[in-house]
């Protein structure tokens, strides 16, 4: 308090330096008067300053070169402090939509604040390559799988509800910029069946879609061809297409809020326990049991094992190799340990074009039975599409290229079929992405494995892994922490049809 | 001494740093109350206050939900008509039955006359929401209204885009639709009046969310031919349209 009295006079007593209001401004932090009114004193003495700090330089100087002599703990190698800790209760690899889905639920039903540790190790922080970020961001009800209706239906649910799950605390709101446009399915003579037990499968679990004679969709919209088209089904509500890096990054703000840490690295290996166990069928089988996961980091040798009781796999395209690090797959072919895990990066163009006379605010995603869809992008005219190339077509995954010779000869004349608007039509860019294509029967994979008791999949959802991860991330925080499922029973989409060689496939128009 | 220098200058900086952040504070279009900036600020350092501001939301959406409940004991005993009028005015809103001229309306204070009873099994034609809480839960109260030609919905705060697109269920009768002045309304909510193939009049002006409102407007016309489209508060000279249409 002393202090403070004496300062305006000294104030005064150096003129220009500072007047007396600007110092009530500073800090409120005790010391911080003393030393602004040390400075006011002695500020005259400049060439005294130089000689001190010299002798300051000098000291620190002399302090480091005393720590590199032999006998200290200094070295010259850079520490990295980015490493995760050595002990975790969980940790997710990938950091996907579908891998802080799960962070934000584990975190979310947790009991007690901090309760479980969860780590989320991502090797690419800028998602260059994952599918998340490039994927088309499109949420529909229209399958034909009551479990994927669910999905649909509880994630479309989460996101109208999006600020009170996702809001943070003097954050702005999330907004997903979701546009409510509806899906729209062309079906021909030969699958419109199909469409219609799917319409009416829909239905029943309570999703709003309407069912179109090829007349009520040319009143619909003009724009359409509807030559070829015996039936459409339309969807009402809950559908349409959202910015996917926002949702991305609501789940990742929420999560780190929540007290998730996320650490850049990648996973490389496994250190676990094996039981060996014997089948009713007398076959010999390991068990594993993940000890610590090896996190590699990146541009450097450096590594740290994360002991850990839980490991989560979501990395997506590539968890099929993943779960290959731990022998899955590699066993002998016709054992248990010689089912692999189906589950493989599938290249998948996305194209923009540019058409002045296309289609307007009304466009719905439009998918037509020849394979190929479109969708409005922003108001200017602009419009996003694509098809899945034939399974022998496949193109090669090691990169990602764009091939525009695939939209000159598939996608073009197809779309150009569909809306004749589009025979006009420039294509302004294009990207490509990876789909976490599941090879067994395209839908996703969640559960434990059987040979590995402490790794949960969340994957290969081939297509719809954006729109379904907020109920999926739930599903799997409630295998981890409750042990079964409690809202949405998904016990069908586990690893017993993959052992049982039962798939469990859409049945789709396209 | 030029420690104690650094320490000055640092202390400058870190004025400085608080001011520009004070500035960049006011400059943001809502700045939020005194109180609530005092308890954000306590959040940052106790969990209790994080706490009890966290149940204040809860209370808060909990409130609103309660607001906007089924009114399933209702229509139990009095049928569907009933119970979503009685909706309406316990919100503050105001209907009209279907071959009356005289509305309900419930006054100021929320008081209204229970007269509205007389009128079992008469479904509404005109319903007024104007300046209430109703959101998309509180819509389930009137989906039953297959006769609902006018909605009124102007400066409702808690309507949303997912509101309008559950709007399809007037698709088959729904004439007049009101929604300006809607904080919460964006383009990608618009798109989905798209259903609404019988609408002759909609209201849509000064929604603050909606950007390149004169690019909109001209899309709205597009895809409602027949509707006549309502937008005032907006700027929206053609130029300007047609600059958003090169923008985007
Ligand atoms: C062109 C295209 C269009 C699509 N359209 C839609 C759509 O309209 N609607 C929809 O719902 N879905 C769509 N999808 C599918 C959807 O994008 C995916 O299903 C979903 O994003 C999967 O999320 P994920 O988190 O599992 O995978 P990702 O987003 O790929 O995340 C996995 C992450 O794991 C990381 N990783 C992998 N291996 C390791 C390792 N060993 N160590 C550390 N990190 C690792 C990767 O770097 C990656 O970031 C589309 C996909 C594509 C390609």
């Amino acid at each position: 308090m002393a202090a403070w009295r004496q300062l305006p006079g000294r104030a005064r007593a150096a003129p220009g330096l500072l007047t007396s209001t600007r110092l009530t401004q500073l800090p409120r932090d005790r010391r911080a008067p003393l030393t602004c009114r040390r400075s006011l004193c002695t500020s005259g003495s400049s060439p005294n300053d130089y000689f001190k700090d010299l002798q300051a330089q000098l000291a620190g100087m002399k302090k480091k070169a005393a720590d590199v002599l032999p006998g200290s703990s200094w070295t010259s190698l850079e520490i990295n402090t980015d490493l995760p800790p050595k002990r975790a209760d969980i940790v997710i690899v990938g950091g996907g939509v579908v891998g802080w889905s799960i962070a934000y639920w584990l975190k979310q039903k947790e009991r007690v604040r901090g309760g479980v540790q969860v780590i989320v190790v991502e090797r690419d922080p800028t998602y260059t390559q994952a599918s998340t970020v490039l994927s088309v961001g499109g949420i529909r009800q229209q399958f034909s799988l009551l479990e994927n209706i669910h999905l649909s239906l509880a994630s479309a649910d989460f996101m109208r509800n999006i600020n009170d799950h996702l809001g943070v605390l003097n954050e702005e709101p999330v907004d997903l910029q979701f546009n409510h446009s509806g899906y729209l399915f062309l079906a021909n003579e030969k699958v419109a069946h199909i469409m219609e037990e799917n319409y009416n499968t829909q239905r029943l679990a309570g999703a709003k879609v309407s069912l179109l004679s090829p007349t009520q969709v040319k009143e619909k919209f003009p724009w359409i061809n509807t030559e070829g088209v015996a039936l459409a089904s339309y969807g009402l509500e809950n559908e349409g297409w959202f910015d996917p890096w926002t949702l991305l990054n609501a789940f990742k703000r929420k999560a780190i809020s929540m007290g998730v840490t996320q650490f850049c690295g990648e996973v490389t290996g496994f250190k676990t326990l094996t039981n060996i166990m014997t089948t009713i069928d007398d076959e010999k089988v390991g068990v594993q049991r993940i000890k610590s996961v090896k996190v590699q980091m990146p541009n450097s040798l450096q590594y740290q094992l994360v002991d850990c009781a839980v490991v989560v796999n979501a990395a997506g395209a590539f968890s099929g190799k993943l779960a290959e690090m731990l022998g899955i797959g590699l066993g002998p072919k016709d054992s248990f340990s010689g089912i692999p895990v189906p589950v493989e990066p599938r290249k998948r163009y996305v194209y923009v074009v540019h058409c002045p006379d296309g289609p307007g605010l009304d466009t719905p995603l439009l998918i037509d039975y020849s394979g190929v869809y479109f969708r409005r992008e922003g108001l200017g005219g602009n419009y996003i599409t694509g098809m899945s190339p034939e399974e022998v077509e496949e193109p090669d995954t090691n990169d990602l290229e764009v091939d525009h010779q695939f939209f000159q000869d598939k996608v073009w004349p197809k779309l150009a079929n569909r809306v004749p608007a589009f025979e006009k039509l420039k294509v302004s860019s294009a990207w490509a992405g990876f789909y976490d294509y599941n090879t067994f029967d395209q839908n996703g994979i969640i559960g434990m494995h059987p040979l590995i008791n402490n790794m949960y999949f969340a994957t290969g959802f081939s297509g719809h892994g954006l729109q379904h991860s907020p109920a999926v991330g739930r599903a799997v925080a409630e295998l981890i922490l409750d042990g079964n499922f409690k809202t949405l029973d998904l016990s069908n989409f586990g690893f017993k049809r993959i052992v049982e060689q039962e798939p469990m496939l859409e049945r789709n128009i396209v | 001494m030029s420690a104690s220098m650094v320490v000055l200058h640092r202390c400058c900086q870190r004025s400085a740093l608080l001011v520009a952040r004070r500035q960049w504070m006011s400059s943001s279009a809502s700045r939020p109350p005194l109180v609530s900036r005092l308890l954000l600020f306590l959040t940052q350092r106790f969990y209790d206050v994080e706490m009890l501001v966290s149940w204040k939301h809860h209370f808060k959406r909990n409130q609103l939900q309660k607001t906007n409940a089924y009114y399933g004991y209702t229509e139990k005993f009095y049928g569907t008509d009933i119970a979503a009028a009685y909706y309406i005015l316990k919100l503050g809103g105001g209907v009209r039955f279907v071959g009356q001229s005289e509305w309900f309306h419930a006054d100021r204070r929320g008081k209204f006359s229970w007269d509205f009873l007389k009128f079992k099994n008469t479904p509404l034609e005109e319903v007024d929401m104007s300046q209430t809480l109703i959101n998309y839960t509180g819509l389930r109260n009137l989906e039953t209204q297959k006769q609902l030609r006018t909605l009124r919905l102007r400066g409702c705060p808690e309507i949303d885009d997912w509101f309008l697109a559950r709007l399809h269920v007037f698709q088959d009768s729904l004439e007049e639709l009101d929604i300006s002045d809607c904080p919460r309304i964006t383009t990608g909510g618009l798109a989905a009046l798209r259903n609404l193939k019988r609408l002759k009049l909609l209201y849509v002006s000064s929604l603050p969310r909606v950007s390149c409102p004169g690019l909109v407007i001209i899309l709205l016309e597009e895809m409602l031919p027949q509707c006549q489209i309502i937008a005032e508060g907006y700027d929206h000279s053609v130029r300007q349209a047609e600059g958003e249409r090169m923008e985007s």
